[in-house]
């Protein structure tokens, strides 16, 4: 009886204009939404509707937008919490579980919605998602350093030994040129939809609610996925022209996933148990000198087939890469300083990291040339022997030989809370 | 940091200022008022409910003004423009209360102030509907306050600027927007007359008509540094304000609007100020930023007995948010000369913070409108 219950309260306007979209659905009503479904595509897919437009689980033992298969649009937002009240951050954080609830779910922020307020009162929700479906928007949150401690060392908002070792102050790599205004901010929150418009509803409606407690601080949009998450899905191509991803850690692999991505028991503040470290690093590419390198010198720079993704030591995308082959001139096949080489795991103590990236074009500079690159995003159980441990092997003129085409502009490390349950908010098990 | 008030009652509020007028004869009784550059001595703070006459003298060096607040800063009643060694009376009605009387020498700040209890008869509970009247009746006075003002200092711009006297006028320029800015929703009722005072030059280009108004002479003053060929929108600039300020009287707002226009001046300050693009030749706009702040603070404390009624927890954070965005602007005032730093004196972050400020306010501001219309 959901549905109707829905309809005397307009209260799930989007979701009643979703399930009629969804005809198929009506016997289970919303029910019919459940993870079960959704897990399974061959399931899914003899129900109609289209997995894409499903919305996924909110709560659970995880935050989703990490293992969830990623979709293809992105919009991150860094933000400063203007307060120095503990009391108004958890009431934000509350406000904005709440929205995040409803929204992932498709419906509407507020119990008016859209359209259901008073006519002279703003309406509570923005309302350009209205008639779209949920889009598997997740919304995934973290807490940056500075939310912990201010610039002179002193604790904020009472958090007394709470900030985990390992969310560290990111060390500076060579050829790093960060700007400040665009790296770091006490919170980070991920929407990743399948819809661009329901990621920018989402964000948008988070900034509003966060007026007077937290202000933004940046803010990314990201379109084309430029790493799979999941077996299922085929391996995307970044702007380079090149598949991302490939050797990404894939939620199948459980027991990598436990290894390198969830934080666990005896990693740091128990808080955090759960949860996972997540980088994000705005990488410029150089879009037009890239194409003026030779097709032969593309795949030599990275290390593998522009067309197939197979390594260059032989074999097809998901073939064991040789890194002793060599050529006929007997050079390694997998040049010495190639991306491949140098980002993979038997040179980096056999570290992995899930990454999450997406493509991003911020128009164009005034020379005529793109703005444009990789808004790179790993998930990371320990940052410091993960990202950093390979970013210290690619950075440097002498290093990875990629780093021609590209340059760090911005960047930031914040620890995400583990999921929340059904009477939970976001950081819950920080501030109680 | 506005001060509040203890102990006032919603019903205290309400009643109305009789007149303020500087001819009225002081009778015996009257209060008197001695204001100076420091001090503000009031020769009785303990009331009876009823009519009172402040006689306010002004013994200091610079320009004053004298309030009657209540609670939130509610004008209760001001006279304005007391120059030095003039006396003005306020003829004001208070009900039993609690209320501050406030000298503003050089007519900045929050004043220096007095407590002024009044015992006696309380006001009588009004209706609804008579609470929404009285609002606007409260912020009726307001708009004559400034309006009178208005006239007077943009008389004196208009003169400097006749006279060719550069400096003077770009002196002069700030402090008569002021005046305007507070009551700029009144202005913008009058479609026409709006452009054409307040129009910015892009718009008169892409609309082919002659640019006029406060930012034609504001050109003229910082980019050529003379006012040549500026007496006629001196002239027609006066004539138009003039009529704004003829058509205000004949048609009041009404509560609903001044909620809306307390929305609408904070709009003003989160396009054209936060941006500095209002006054891109003088680059005075923390002035109008400032004084589109008090009008809309004006506007709020004039509905305060409606919204304390409807909806207690928004005026607190209206309260809170005032405060905080007060305090962020204020520490770029000068408090000796009331000259405020110029919008390119300002570094991004400073800017980033008055906008957050203002982001802050806006929200519960923008919550008004309805409040108001519920209690219709």
């Amino acid at each position: 009886m959901h549905e109707e219950d829905s309809v005397e309260t307009g209260v799930s306007r989007r979701k009643l204009l979703g399930a009629a979209g969804l005809a198929a659905l009506t016997a289970g009503g919303v029910a019919a939404y459940s993870t079960a479904d959704r897990d399974d595509p061959t399931e899914a897919a003899s129900a109609q509707p289209d997995p894409l437009a499903l919305p996924v689980a909110f709560e659970g033992e995880h935050q989703a937008g990490i293992v969830t298969p990623a979709q293809d649009r992105m919009y991150f937002v860094a933000l400063d919490v203007t307060t120095d009240d503990r009391d108004e951050l958890i009431g934000l954080l509350k406000d904005w579980t709440d929205a995040a609830r409803r929204m992932t779910q498709g419906n509407d922020v507020g119990e008016l919605g859209a359209v259901g307020g008073p006519p002279l009162s703003p309406p509570e929700d923005t309302g350009e998602a209205l008639g779209l479906p949920p889009s598997n928007l997740t919304l995934t949150i973290g807490f940056g350093r500075s939310l912990f401690v201010n610039t002179d060392g002193k604790t904020r908002f009472g958090l007394d030994g709470q900030l985990p070792d390992r969310l560290i102050e990111m060390p500076s790599f060579s050829g790093d040129r960060l700007r400040p205004e665009i790296s770091d901010g006490d919170i980070a929150i991920q929407a990743c939809a399948n819809d661009p418009q329901v990621a920018v509803h989402a964000v948008r409606n988070l900034v509003r609610i966060a007026f007077g407690r937290a202000s933004v601080k940046y803010s990314q949009m990201g379109f084309g996925r430029t790493s799979s998450t999941s077996t299922a899905q085929v391996t995307p191509r970044n702007l380079l022209g090149f598949k991302d991803g490939t050797a990404n850690i894939k939620a199948e692999e459980t027991s990598t996933v436990d290894e390198f991505v969830w934080v666990a028991d005896g990693d740091g503040p128990d808080w955090l148990v759960g949860g996972s470290y997540l980088v994000a690093r705005k990488i410029d590419m150089r879009i037009e000198t890239w194409d003026r390198e030779s097709l032969e010198g593309q795949e030599v720079i990275i290390g593998r087939a522009k067309g197939s993704g197979g390594p260059l030591s032989g074999g097809d995308e998901f073939d064991e890469i040789d890194f002793s082959a060599q050529n006929e001139d007997g050079e390694p096949a997998i040049a010495e300083k190639s991306h491949v080489r140098l980002a993979h795991p038997d040179f980096n103590d056999g570290a992995q990291i899930l990454r999450r990236g997406y493509n991003f074009v911020d128009g164009s500079n005034g020379l005529g040339q793109l703005s444009a690159g990789l808004f790179f995003i790993a998930y990371q159980r320990d940052p410091e022997s993960q990202f950093v441990r390979i970013q210290r092997s690619l950075a440097g003129s002498t290093n990875d030989l990629l780093n021609e085409y590209i340059v760090h502009i911005g960047s930031g490390l914040w620890a995400c809370p583990p999921g929340v349950g059904p009477d939970g908010y976001w950081g819950d098990t920080l501030f109680a | 940091m506005k001060r509040t008030l203890v102990g006032v009652g919603i019903a205290a509020a309400a009643l109305t200022t009789l007149s303020a007028c500087a001819d009225d004869p002081a009778e015996s009784g009257d209060l008197t008022v001695k204001a100076s550059d420091s001090s503000c001595e009031v020769s009785a703070t303990e009331l009876e409910a009823g009519p009172q006459t402040f006689k306010v003298t002004n013994n200091g060096s610079k320009v004053t003004e004298f309030y009657v607040y209540a609670e939130g800063d509610r004008i209760m009643g001001e006279v304005e423009n007391i120059g030095p060694g003039l006396s003005r009376d306020l003829v004001v009605d208070l009900a039993k209360g609690t209320y501050e009387g406030a000298c503003k020498p050089g007519m900045i700040g929050d004043g220096i102030r007095q407590t002024i209890t009044v015992t006696g008869e309380a006001a009588k509970p009004l209706s609804d509907s008579e609470e929404l009247k009285a609002a606007a009746a409260s912020y009726e006075r307001y708009v004559e306050s400034q309006t009178a003002a208005l006239i007077e200092k943009t008389e004196e711009f208009v003169d400097a600027v006749k006279a060719g006297k550069v400096d003077e006028a770009k002196k002069l320029f700030p402090i008569a927007r002021t005046y305007w800015e507070r009551i700029e929703p009144v202005a913008e009722i009058f479609g026409d007359l709006d452009p054409i005072t307040d129009g910015r030059e892009p718009d008169a280009i892409a609309e082919g008509v002659d640019f006029t108004g406060w930012h034609r002479i504001e050109k003229q003053l910082w980019v050529e540094n003379n006012t040549e060929g500026m007496d006629k929108y001196a002239d027609q600039l006066l004539d138009n304000v003039k009529e704004v300020v003829k058509l205000s009287k004949e048609q009041p707002l009404t509560a609903l609007q001044l909620a809306q226009g307390s929305k609408g001046l904070l709009d003003e300050v989160a396009t054209g100020k936060i941006t500095g693009e209002e006054d891109e030749f003088s680059h005075t706009d923390l002035w109008d930023f400032k004084a589109n702040i008090e009008g809309s603070q004006a506007a709020i404390a004039a509905l305060r007995p409606v919204l304390e009624k409807q909806d207690p927890d928004l005026v607190k954070q209206l309260d809170t948010e005032f405060a905080a965005l007060d305090k962020e602007l204020n520490q770029y005032q000068d408090p000796t000369t009331g000259d405020w730093k110029f919008y390119d004196e300002l570094s991004k972050d400073q800017i980033k913070k008055l906008s957050d400020a203002v982001a802050a306010l806006s929200e519960p501001i923008s919550k008004v409108a309805s409040v108001v219309a519920a209690s219709a």
